[in-house]
């Protein structure tokens, strides 16, 4: 008997659950969670294990994760696919991440897909020796600062050493050369591939180069991967703040920058997921202090800044964020105004990335719409409960195979930014550091928190819940679309953005705005939704 | 043609019975082909007279597609044919992955015509089906008999009925079958009995036992089967009743796969404790 009654949590959880086998059943329903964002008595979610084969997952493969997300945005920096051609061609550009070099002499290899084509014959004979030569290649007609070596799945089959090839030709060619083991199969997801690379870009390139940088406020972004110009519009706010970025990992950036990151005195997180490894070891390594922080929405926006200006405990640099925030928000002010006013009360679901679906909540709240579901593709415990359940995470045999690199102290280099103290009394002042609360703590009690959500689970969702926009990736962009739903991707923004900053925000208020108010969705009628059921006989029997 | 590969635990003797038998058969007027699918490439030097020829893989490498059958394919003693399907360097790329394309390439050049007129092929595989490429002579109808060469060693049990359960997956789906096992006797005690113990527990025969002779030694180093090198020696008589009773078998099965409590239970029964 249909009702009007709306649907519990719980029902909706057991509807979502109910057409699955009971194996399958079990475990997607740890997966599903209803949101009590109160930490003490916060359900625990099922993350970052296997997925469930067929039931249509949205995530990508450890090389995509290592290749792709960390180190593609950087510019000067060749990356060669080791592997069969398609690895390295379907990889190509695909995040949209952009760069913006200094001159015309700096080096773009962004542009450029470099691979080593293997064949059959290297399959059976190793394809070591065609590596060599693809790096001899590319040296020669690029001259390149430094060579990244991504293995793909077949590489890991048969064995080739790309460790060892990188040293060899490191040695003979006088530039710095490293290999990643990011096979697509190590991990349960792109997430094993960001791991493999922060580990990587940790032990070959960070504080290879300590010429002290300039600036009076020095800072590392991590994880701001520059998709449709974000981190351009962020390096705006910095510099009108007067705050100097040495690295950002790796949204417009270059290997010097890697190199000498060490020398800032703060590292700022962005995506926690991808790159909070790199934070750690430098924290251990060099005594930089890191803090979380989020430039998606104007509010987090000035909210960041101010937590860096405060960790600086610089009057000046205080009160000159604080002007660049009022200046900044009378246009934001004025068209969130306007969109808020059309969008106020308005539904969004995401499912992406292992930030993203946390981050863009805050510009969705900016305008009033509310988050009704959301969860990762690749996120672990912590970035949905928080750090604090760190500790009680199960290490299972999917994670321990891959690499833990020990980090100690550098005996030359270790310099703490800040005494205990001062880090004492900057945490009592709300500066907290090494800590990400996660997505459940930000979330309405009773809404629906899912991990590594199934096509299936997407589509009866998108059913009961009718949102006014799905933000996802271009694998969930056109089923939501033929729903009669719009759906913004988050990986490359639709060709539009940036969203992220002031400038950012205001770009996106007005892009949902016209997404969710514009009339389009409802003037198209499907053929199957006039008339449900198709008719048909074979030809030849009529 | 009947298309014959021959199993067995590393070092057990596979190529040098294979040879030896194939000589056997060539003497009986038969057409066959061997077709080597070792990396080491040494699986038809007594019928070569040396390892004087280029592997598939190699010749594959060098030339590119534009390969002729007779770049590849060498006579040997009699009417036998060799091929070596080569492979990499010990602990690069994949052989088993060479296997397979050596023998698709094998095929798409005509090795296996009416017009060769081969009464048999014999593919002779290195070690234990390890992997996928190493079963690629028992997959897709490449070969339709198994002989599996063991002694009364227990490895060699152990592998010859690992070996049974690559037979027993790839029997459902096409039509291979195990012909027997052959004990290339290494002077265990109670060997024979053994061995022919366990062929009854898997459903198959011990199709010859080849007993122990230097004869074999001394024909290796002068680079020829024993049937070339003495034709009058007890151990020559040995690979032809070997040959002879390959030619006559009629006993083909889907082997019954041993668990390793049945296997040990083997040993102790005929073995050890005699």
């Amino acid at each position: 008997m249909p009702t009007n009654r709306r649907l519990t949590p719980e029902e909706i959880k057991q509807n979502l659950l109910a057409a699955y086998p009971v194996k399958v059943a079990r475990k997607r329903a740890k997966h599903i969670v209803i949101n009590d964002p109160t930490p003490e008595t916060m359900p625990e979610i099922g993350a970052n294990v296997r997925t469930i084969p067929g039931i249509i997952t949205q995530r990508g493969c450890t090389y995509a994760g290592c290749k792709g997300v960390v180190l593609g945005p950087t510019r000067d920096i060749v990356n060669i696919t080791h592997g069969p051609i398609g690895c390295g061609f379907y990889s190509w550009l695909t995040r949209r991440n952009q760069t913006r070099p200094t001159s015309d002499d700096d080096d773009n290899y962004m542009t450029y897909c470099f691979s080593t084509d293997m064949s059959e014959e290297n399959i059976v004979f190793g394809g070591e020796k065609r590596l060599k030569q693809a790096i001899q290649e590319a040296y020669d007609i690029f001259k390149p600062k430094a060579i990244g070596i991504f293995s793909t799945c077949p590489v890991g089959l048969i064995g080739d050493d790309v460790h060892a090839v990188a040293k060899e030709m490191k040695e003979k060619l006088g530039i710095n050369i490293f290999g990643f083991s990011c096979e697509g199969y190590k991990g349960v997801s792109q997430s094993a591939g960001h791991h493999i690379a922060n580990n990587q870009l940790f032990k070959h390139v960070i504080g290879t180069d300590d010429t002290p940088s300039d600036g009076k406020y020095r800072i590392n972004l991590l994880g701001e991967y520059n998709i449709g110009g974000d981190s351009f519009e962020i390096e705006r706010i910095l510099s009108k703040c007067g705050i100097d970025l040495v690295a950002t990992f790796s949204g417009n950036s270059n290997y010097d920058a890697f190199a000498n990151s060490h020398m800032a005195d703060l590292n700022v997180i962005m995506c926690h997921r991808s790159i909070n490894y790199v934070a750690e070891m430098m924290e251990t390594k060099y005594g930089i202090p890191w803090i979380k922080a989020n430039f998606i929405g104007a509010k987090s926006t000035a909210k960041s800044l101010r937590k860096i200006a405060q960790y600086f405990e610089d009057q000046e640099l205080i009160e000159r964020v604080e002007q660049v925030i009022a200046e900044e928000m009378q246009e934001v002010d004025r068209v969130q105004g306007a969109a808020k006013a059309r969008c106020m009360d308005k539904t969004a679901m995401l499912f992406v990335g292992g930030s993203r679906a946390h981050h863009y909540q805050d510009l969705f709240a900016e305008i009033g719409m509310k988050t009704v579901c959301a969860g990762y593709e690749f996120g672990h415990r912590d970035d949905y409960e928080g750090r604090r359940v760190l500790q009680s995470i199960k290490v299972d045999a999917d994670s321990r195979s891959i690499e833990e690199i020990h980090v100690t102290q550098d005996p030359d280099k270790h310099n703490p930014r800040k005494t205990p103290e001062e880090l004492e009394s900057l945490q009592a002042k709300g500066v907290s550091f090494k800590d990400y609360q996660g997505l459940m703590i930000d979330m309405d009690e009773n809404t629906l928190i899912i991990d590594d959500i199934s096509h299936y689970e997407m589509e009866k969702l998108l059913d009961t819940y009718k949102p006014a926009v799905l933000c996802g990736g271009i694998k969930e962009k056109y089923a939501v679309q033929k729903m009669g739903i719009p759906c913004k991707q988050l990986h490359n923004y639709d060709y539009s953005g940036p969203y992220a900053g002031f400038k950012g925000a205001i770009n996106f208020y007005t892009d949902i705005d016209q997404m969710v108010n514009t009339r389009i969705w409802k003037l198209i009628t499907a053929p199957w939704q006039a008339h449900p059921e198709l008719i048909a006989t074979f030809a030849k029997e009529a | 043609m009947r298309k014959i590969a021959i199993y067995g635990k590393g070092g057990i003797g596979k190529s040098t019975t294979t040879q030896n038998v194939v000589a056997g058969l060539v003497e009986m007027e038969k057409t066959v082909m061997v077709v080597g699918c070792d990396p080491k490439g040494d699986s038809t030097r007594l019928l070569l007279g040396g390892l004087a020829q280029k592997s598939v893989l190699d010749t594959l490498r060098e030339e590119g597609e534009d390969i002729v059958l007779d770049d590849v394919l060498k006579p040997g003693f009699l009417s036998s044919w060799c091929v070596e399907s080569g492979g990499p360097e010990p602990g690069v790329g994949c052989a088993g992955r060479g296997i397979i394309t050596s023998i698709n390439l094998l095929e798409q050049l005509g090795a296996y015509e009416e017009d060769k007129e081969l009464d048999y092929v014999f593919y002779d595989v290195l070690g234990d089906v390890v992997c996928g490429g190493f079963a690629m002579p028992i997959r897709e109808g490449k070969s339709d008999e198994i002989y599996i060469v063991v002694s009364g060693e227990m490895m060699a049990m152990y592998a010859a009925n690992n070996i049974c359960k690559g037979i027993v997956k790839f029997a459902e789906a096409g039509g291979v079958r195990l012909g027997g096992l052959i004990c290339n006797s290494r002077n265990v005690d109670n060997e024979q009995a053994m061995i022919e113990a366990l062929a009854a527990k898997l459903g198959t025969q011990l199709i010859h036992f080849v007993p122990r002779d230097n004869v074999v030694q001394r024909a290796e180093i002068n680079r020829k089967t024993v049937i070339e090198y003495d034709p009058t020696v007890e151990q020559a008589d040995h690979y032809r009743q070997l040959a002879k009773k390959i030619e006559e078998n009629e006993m083909f099965v889907i082997p019954e796969v041993l668990s390793v409590e049945e296997l040990e239970e083997l040993l102790i029964t005929h073995g050890i404790l005699n």
